[in-house]
């Protein structure tokens, strides 16, 4: 069965993943070192410590993603969050910096090491290095390719990868977009955060709801209408004459019907985006996507899942799996 | 045809809150409202003390909570030694604002609904200090409250009475009005 690795913002959110079937649980501490650094959000090291013991207690893994990228001079905030990692027992942590993962295959070999999708490896060259240089055991692979290209990276490489099938949808190179640092001068790259809500805010005008991100409007959505993130990537700017969406379309990846190519494509394991949602949504979600795995384990056709609403713009999309437009 | 997802609805429905007791809520006294909550938010704050650890920098927030379709506004101002809450026909200032119907405000107390897709779908706004919302958000979320059960233990030696009577008004209505109700 392929290894379904869900999100938790929160305890409450990881006790939720684990009771709804989750095989393992990627998480974060409370600081800049992950890629979800939002208010009210994350693990203290308390929390962390518990959320691994009821998740090994039911036979869940817990992955720490510390996939920021260090900044000069504070590196002491994730060499510590690397080695808290492993003297809390986690199963793996998630790394992005390569400086970082050298740091964590030589003071703390024992801990495995996943690359993050922030890292943005797309092809064998770049992750057999990984392999060979830092023994890198599993990769998160970007979403920005194809089915086909995923069979023909795991043709070529002896680790693991893990692919996005449910949650929100980058468009960019991950690791590499500076969107929101244009506009905010803070990154999920740097700081762990795309969009900060400390730079957004929401005004009614004329009854349509303006998003408005570093004081700039990006997205006013008429009454009724789904409203998206707050994202420059999915902001509806004017070009021309025409008014649209420049970069991407508001809505969210839904792979689950892909699951058996991507299990042909020789896929270990499936991850659902979504750190800052609530515990009601990992707990659908994961549900929904358990259901889908053992179906598919079984040789059953993979139900249709029901989680529309869930999703951005309440629109889903294959995303770059079925890469059509090429 | 690939078979549905049977015990999994999609999005349990929001439900309308009756207009009875909509109308009970508007009528109600704000004076007795005021004290009975503020006493429930000072109980259910020493009880969960993560909730303002989670709010961190914004433990000292004025938060506006407006059930739009009653309508009526709660203001938890935290900004005193011990925290208040106050009813108000209109919103009053605050540093941040959510608004929605009582049932969605109370069904995302019990983990009912995710924030995020009552947002895409319009069925709450925020207004103010979006980062002071998410914070909220996530500590509400986090502590997995059961406002029914904190509400019934005031009945002191009738509180399973009170529970009883709770669950009959959240069974009649749909609204989960208990954490145990957001499961059902």
């Amino acid at each position: 069965m392929m290894e379904l690795v869900c999100p938790a913002g929160t305890p409450a959110s990881l006790r939720a993943a684990v009771d709804a079937g989750a095989h393992a649980i990627y998480c974060g501490f409370a600081d800049d070192t992950n890629a979800r650094n939002f208010p009210g959000l994350n693990f203290s090291r308390r929390e962390m410590a518990e959320g691994i013991a009821y998740a090994h207690a039911r036979g869940a893994k817990v992955l720490i993603a510390i996939n920021t990228f260090p900044r000069a001079g504070e590196m002491e905030l994730w060499h510590r969050a690397v080695s808290d990692a492993a003297t809390l027992g986690a199963d793996a942590a998630i790394l992005a910096d390569l400086g970082l993962i050298a740091h964590a295959a030589e003071r703390h070999p024992s801990l495995r090491r996943h690359l993050s999708v922030q890292a943005a490896a797309a092809n064998p060259d770049v992750i057999n290095f990984y392999a060979s240089a830092f023994d890198v055991k599993r990769v998160v692979l970007p979403r920005v390719l194809s089915v086909e290209e995923i069979a023909t990276i795991n043709r070529d490489i002896d680790v693991e990868t893990e692919v996005f099938v449910f949650g929100g949808l980058c468009v960019m190179a991950e690791g590499r977009c500076s969107l929101s640092s244009y506009i905010s001068g803070k990154s999920p790259n740097m700081n762990g955060v795309c969009s900060p809500a400390s730079h957004v805010s929401y005004v009614e005008e004329g009854g349509d709801l303006a998003a408005r991100l570093g004081g700039y409007t990006i997205h006013r959505t008429p009454a009724q209408a789904p409203a998206p993130y707050p994202t420059l990537c999915k902001g509806c700017f004017k070009v021309g004459a025409r008014t649209g969406y420049v970069f991407e379309d508001p809505a969210s990846l839904d792979a689950s019907q892909l699951l058996p190519a991507l299990s042909r494509a020789g896929v270990t394991a499936l991850k659902i985006e979504g750190r800052q949602r609530s515990r009601a949504y990992v707990a659908q979600v994961v549900r929904n996507f358990r259901q889908a795995v053992e179906a598919l384990a079984e040789g059953r056709e993979v139900p249709v899942g029901a989680l529309a609403r869930l999703t951005e713009g309440q629109a889903a999309t294959a995303g770059a799996y079925n890469k059509i437009w090429r | 045809m690939p078979e549905a997802l049977a015990p999994l609805p999609e999005h349990r429905a929001i439900p309308r809150m009756p207009a009875l007791l909509a109308l009970g809520v508007r009528l109600a006294p704000y004076p007795p409202g005021d004290m009975l909550l503020t006493r429930l938010a000072r109980k259910i704050l020493a009880r969960n003390p993560g909730v303002l650890e989670r709010l961190g920098s914004y433990r000292r927030s004025r938060f506006v909570l407006t059930a739009s379709d009653v309508p009526v506004s709660f203001l938890l101002d935290l900004t005193r030694d011990l925290p208040a809450v106050s009813l108000h026909r209109d919103p009053p200032a605050g540093d941040a604002r959510i608004s929605g119907s009582l049932a969605v405000l109370i069904g995302l107390v019990h983990g009912v609904w995710d924030g995020d897709a009552l947002f895409f779908s319009r069925d709450l706004t925020v207004e103010g200090d979006t980062s002071a919302v998410l914070a909220l958000r996530n500590a509400i979320d986090d502590a997995e409250l059961d406002l029914g059960q904190e509400l019934a233990t005031f009945a002191g030696p009738l509180s399973g009475l009170a529970r009883r009577l709770i669950e009959g008004v959240e069974r009649t209505t749909g609204v989960p009005l208990t954490r145990s109700g957001a499961v059902r």
